[in-house]
């Protein structure tokens, strides 16, 4: 969050003039040129569905039921999204969360604030009112206003409605419930239209931009504000785009899509069936891995959007944020009994920035023990965007599991012959001794130095960096050339919803180089983002040949064109 | 060739009578069955019911396949939990997935083959086999398909309509029963019936939904119409169901409510996941007997099989990979314990649809059950003789009692003898060197 009075507002302001030099404005655009990707279809994620009902609604209005769950891909739920229906039990509990949020819109507590007029009777139809009402809804939910076939079916089902069951206000529940289950508002669906500047060319339309920008910079559907421009037009032109990038980065609300983003690469929706043995880990609990992600979001945002500070830092930085409860796992007293306090962790603390909390090291462990291997392999996923293959069939684990000398006490020994087996090694030596340096952290996030009463040894190497310890091992991640690569992808990836093509390798590169030259700032790559003409550029059915999905082999020469 | 096409007509006859006796809502009293309870006396037989039961992980090779193949066989000792019901089982061993040069992917290969009758290379390509078959025997219940899972993530569901659409699982009991015995089950044997008026506004204000339909397909491509389209599919599912809400339902003498269950803790301890098995189980086979699904899948552990004692670090599913072979035993004790704790839960399911007497003759009787595993032997996650039951009478259109022993043929030939017993018009089923023409004949009547 930039703070209006303190000097990161000037830093921002000269980001904008950036940005407008970016998109056209200025003397010369030198980002490639991209061929643009499809007109999106994307299903609502849980976290987007209720902050748009929060922002819609308000905040007192109950999301209640389950959702449907999400599916990721190419590291996203975000891609995901672009690949998802839904299924006959989905949409009972879309239709059950609906009925359950409708109820609420028109009851004794929310009508005299939500509803915009008075009916003429209370127990009959008012048509005039319920328009008033259903358009005004229709248009935040459906993110554009309601075409006129749209608002007159939903007009007449709420006045039939009313008079059936007697009630006006029962009339405006059941178009609530009906448009929470609308593909309009579960999908959300883009629009094209002729691009009047390139002669047989298309255009995303205005409120396609608005919901592109909105939901990739806040995370929800796009606010009054966005929605007026795109009506008037703003949003067709570089400096219209360039005007609301500007308010919604300079808007506190940045930090809602910086944790969105952050908890999507993260895979923070994996906590939700993550669980640890209590006899082994008896200070783990439910609570404990509520508590770690948000230590971590804060971490992140304090550095990324508060102070504004260097992307690599999140693997180093000695500054984060302790509940009580967090302090018990960590061996930290922390004064506030309820709430998050300020913590820094000593120049001699074993843990440093976030691979080290306790939110990436239980995420990525089994239940009853840690995992060298599963916790290497996410590294490599989630920060450094490399695919990593699935063990071959047919292994033989006897090679792993000496079966006359069980003793193995330590992961590093258990894990040993993986390495010295040319069919495991392959992919092992690639995992394995990224994830060891990470043994002295327990599953549950607990700071150990033994393994069954031996010593555990954390030294290796990562793509010819050597480390001999956790901290070590995090600042040779924060030097690695892939970081800065990788989270421009997924950033991309992120508010496109899909991942990038290797028609748009050369664009990526690009803004990978400006991110580094920036000094590594995350509001800046967004705001570049989001201005770019990139972001929002569709392809022309037909022209669109080299659009293969960008494999690891093309984010690979992405990074050895940034070394 | 022209066997096949028999088969093929025979199949369609078969599906489209078992259509009808469901789409007109026969009650299934006892006075209308024939002496022996597996048809009506009209002739039409009783609604046919579908089940899945998969667990992760296999089972020890040698140790649970029968000793003898054919008839009269006796369960070997990991199986030993299923005697009781080996006249109405069939052992399916030796069965393989066939690779194409395509890489296996540990735990997800054999699932796939076994249920879309493909190796993905990446995400699922095809419908799964209980959506197949809930699209000729399901259509017309309240829910196509009910799916639980015993460890935690709604996403373990091995069931999809397609490569865009999955169903999601339940975790809880508690929900499920709600879902399915809650405020919007109507009792078919209730005295009086009068419709709901808000269901009926629901029903109209619904239809408005759909209304958009064409207006919306226009605007989109290709694949994203598909997408729409599923969603559409959706939409008709829950107009259905209120549809089905507003009738007054044929009696049901086997029909009653499942007794209202209290969830073990959900997660991955052994103990729990059996005590919320035999709830889920339970609320199942009472949902099929008052006709609210013809269509069940239990996904009793993922396949990376999470099942774990208190206190012990390795999981099943680590245990079998890292466990080493006992030298007198022959074989892995920690995780062989579980895998005779998930035989036992599949024989309690069993014995759940069994207790639930429908004139003559069972719920087991008219149900068609697969049960499965996704590898051979988890050790070395091979893809050969990977675990297989079929289970119960499927209202008389499969024979049981036997021990098919295949020499290396394609798990796919037991998907298309589960899709031409219950009457899906196919012939031949399968990608690549999956694809098969080839049911298994012994077991089809």
């Amino acid at each position: 969050m930039v703070m209006s009075k303190s000097p990161t507002r000037f830093f921002g302001a000269l980001g904008f003039v950036a940005a407008i030099a970016l998109t056209g404005c200025g003397p010369k655009d030198d980002a490639p040129v991209t061929k643009g990707g499809p007109v999106s279809l994307r299903r609502l994620t849980e976290p987007e569905y209720r902050q748009i009902v929060a922002d819609v609604f308000g905040t007192t209005i109950k999301v209640p039921g389950r959702f449907e769950p999400d599916v990721r891909d190419n590291g996203l739920i975000a891609v995901g999204t672009s690949r998802e229906s839904v299924a006959g039990t989905g949409l009972e509990e879309y239709d059950l969360t609906a009925r359950g949020i409708a109820a609420q819109v028109v009851d004794d507590a929310h009508r005299t604030t939500l509803v915009p007029c008075t009916p003429a009777k209370a127990n009959d139809r008012d048509d005039a009112c319920a328009t008033k009402f259903i358009a005004r809804t229709g248009r935040m939910l459906f993110r554009r206003p309601m075409t006129q076939d749209e608002l007159q079916t939903q007009v007449k089902d709420a006045g039939e409605a009313a008079s059936k069951l007697g009630n006006f206000y029962t009339g405006l529940e059941m178009s609530v419930g009906a448009m929470l289950v609308s593909p309009q508002f579960l999908f959300r669906q883009e629009a094209s239209e002729a691009d009047p500047d390139n002669a047989g060319q298309r255009r995303l339309d205005a409120y396609s931009k608005a919901s592109r920008l909105s939901f990739f910079l806040w995370d929800t559907t796009p606010d009054a504000d966005l929605l007026e421009a795109a009506q008037k037009g703003d949003l067709d032109t570089d400096a219209g785009i360039a005007k609301q990038v500007d308010r919604m980065t300079n808007s506190p609300r940045l930090a809602s899509g910086v944790r969105a983003f952050f908890s999507d690469m993260l895979g923070f929706d994996g906590f939700v069936s993550l669980a640890k043995d209590p006899q082994i880990y008896p200070k783990y609990s439910s609570q404990v891995s509520v508590d770690a992600q948000e230590q971590t979001l804060r971490t992140l945002t304090d550095l990324l959007v508060t102070n504004n500070g260097d992307y690599r830092d999140i693997f180093t930085t000695r500054k984060t944020y302790l509940t009580r409860l967090l302090g018990s796992v960590y061996g930290v007293p922390v004064m506030t009994s309820t709430g998050w306090e300020p913590h820094e962790y000593a120049e001699n603390d074993p843990r440093a920035g976030i691979l080290t909390e306790i939110s990436f090291v239980s995420l990525h462990s089994h239940p009853g023990r840690s995992s060298p291997t599963i916790r290497g392999k996410a590294l490599r996923q989630v920060f450094l965007c490399q695919k990593v293959p699935d063990p071959p069939g047919n292994v033989n684990f006897n090679l792993v599991n000496d079966t006359k000398n069980p003793a193995f006490h330590t992961a590093r020994s258990r894990l040993g012959a993986h390495i010295n087996q040319p069919t495991c090694a392959g992919c092992h030596k690639i995992m394995d001794p990224v994830g060891l340096a990470m043994e002295n952290f327990d599953s549950a996030g607990g700071f150990r130095t033994t393994e069954n009463d031996v010593a555990i040894e954390t030294n290796g190497e990562i793509d010819g960096m050597k480390f001999s310890d956790a901290i070590g091992f995090t600042k040779a991640v924060h030097d690695h050339p892939a970081v800065p690569v990788c989270l421009v992808n997924r950033l991309y990836a992120f508010g496109t919803g899909r991942a990038g093509t290797k028609d748009e390798a050369e664009w990526l590169n690009y803004q990978t180089k400006q991110f580094v030259n920036s000094g590594y700032k995350v509001p800046e790559l967004m705001r570049r983002i989001a201005s770019s003409k990139a972001f929002y550029r569709i392809s022309t059915p037909g022209t669109d040949a080299n659009n293969a999905t960008l494999s690891m082999a093309g984010t690979s020469t992405q990074t050895e064109a940034v070394k | 060739m022209s066997a096949s096409m028999n088969a093929t007509r025979r199949n369609v006859l078969r599906g489209m009578m078992g259509g009808a006796a469901v789409s007109v809502g026969l009650p299934f009293l006892d006075c209308f069955l024939n002496t022996n309870g597996t048809a009506l006396a009209s002739g039409a037989p009783l609604p046919v019911a579908f089940s899945t039961f998969f667990w992760g992980c296999g089972l020890n090779p040698g140790r649970w396949e029968p000793k003898t193949i054919g008839a009269n066989y006796d369960m070997n000792i990991e199986s030993a939990a299923l005697q009781p019901f080996k006249s109405r089982i069939n052992v399916l061993s030796g069965f393989k997935v066939f690779l194409d040069g395509k890489g296996a992917r540990p735990h997800f290969t054999g699932e796939m083959a076994i249920l879309t009758g493909d190796v993905p290379r990446e995400q699922p390509n095809y419908a799964s086999l209980d959506s197949i078959v809930a699209d000729t025997i399901g259509t017309r219940t309240r829910f196509r398909s009910l799916e639980v899972t015993g460890t935690g993530k709604p996403t373990d569901s091995l069931s999809r309509r397609s490569a865009s659409v999955s169903n999601p699982a339940e975790i809880s009991p508690a929900a499920l029963y709600t879902r399915v015995f809650g405020p919007d089950f109507t009792d078919p044997n209730a005295a009086d019936f009068k419709p709901d008026p808000r269901v009926m506004v629901r029903r109209s204000v619904l239809s408005g939904v759909t209304d958009q339909r064409e207006a919306l397909l226009k605007q989109v491509g290709v694949n994203d119409r598909q997408r729409l389209d599923e969603y559409f599919t959706a939409v008709r599912q829950l107009e259905q169901q209120l549809d089905l809400q507003l009738q007054k339902p044929a009696p049901l003498e086997a029909c009653s409510k499942s007794a209202q269950p209290t969830d073990a803790e959900i997660g991955t301890e052994i103990d729990n996941v059996v005590a919320n098995h035999k709830l889920f189980a339970q609320i199942l086979a009472h949902a099929v007997a008052c006709d609210q699904t013809h269509v069940t899948n239990i996904v009793f552990g993922e396949a990376t099989s999470p099942l774990r004692r208190p206190g012990v670090a390795m999981t099943h599913h680590i245990s079998t990979h890292e466990e080493p072979m006992d030298p007198v035993l022959g074989y892995q004790p920690n995780a062989t314990y579980f895998m005779v704790r998930i035989v036992e839960s599949l024989a309690f399911y069993l014995q759940t649809l069994d207790s639930i007497k429908e004139g003559d003759g069972t719920l087991l009787d008219r149900t068609l059950m697969l049960a499965h595993s996704e590898t051979g032997f988890a050790k070395v996650h091979s893809l050969e003789n990977i675990p297989m039951f079929i289970a119960g009478g499927a209202g008389g259109r499969i024979k049981t009692g036997m021990h098919i022993q295949a020499k290396g043929e394609p798990v796919t030939r037991v998907g298309l003898t589960i899709q031409q017993a219950l009457g899906v018009p196919v012939d031949s089923w399968g990608t690549m060197s999956l694809a098969t023409s080839k049911p298994i004949s012994e077991i089809l009547v």
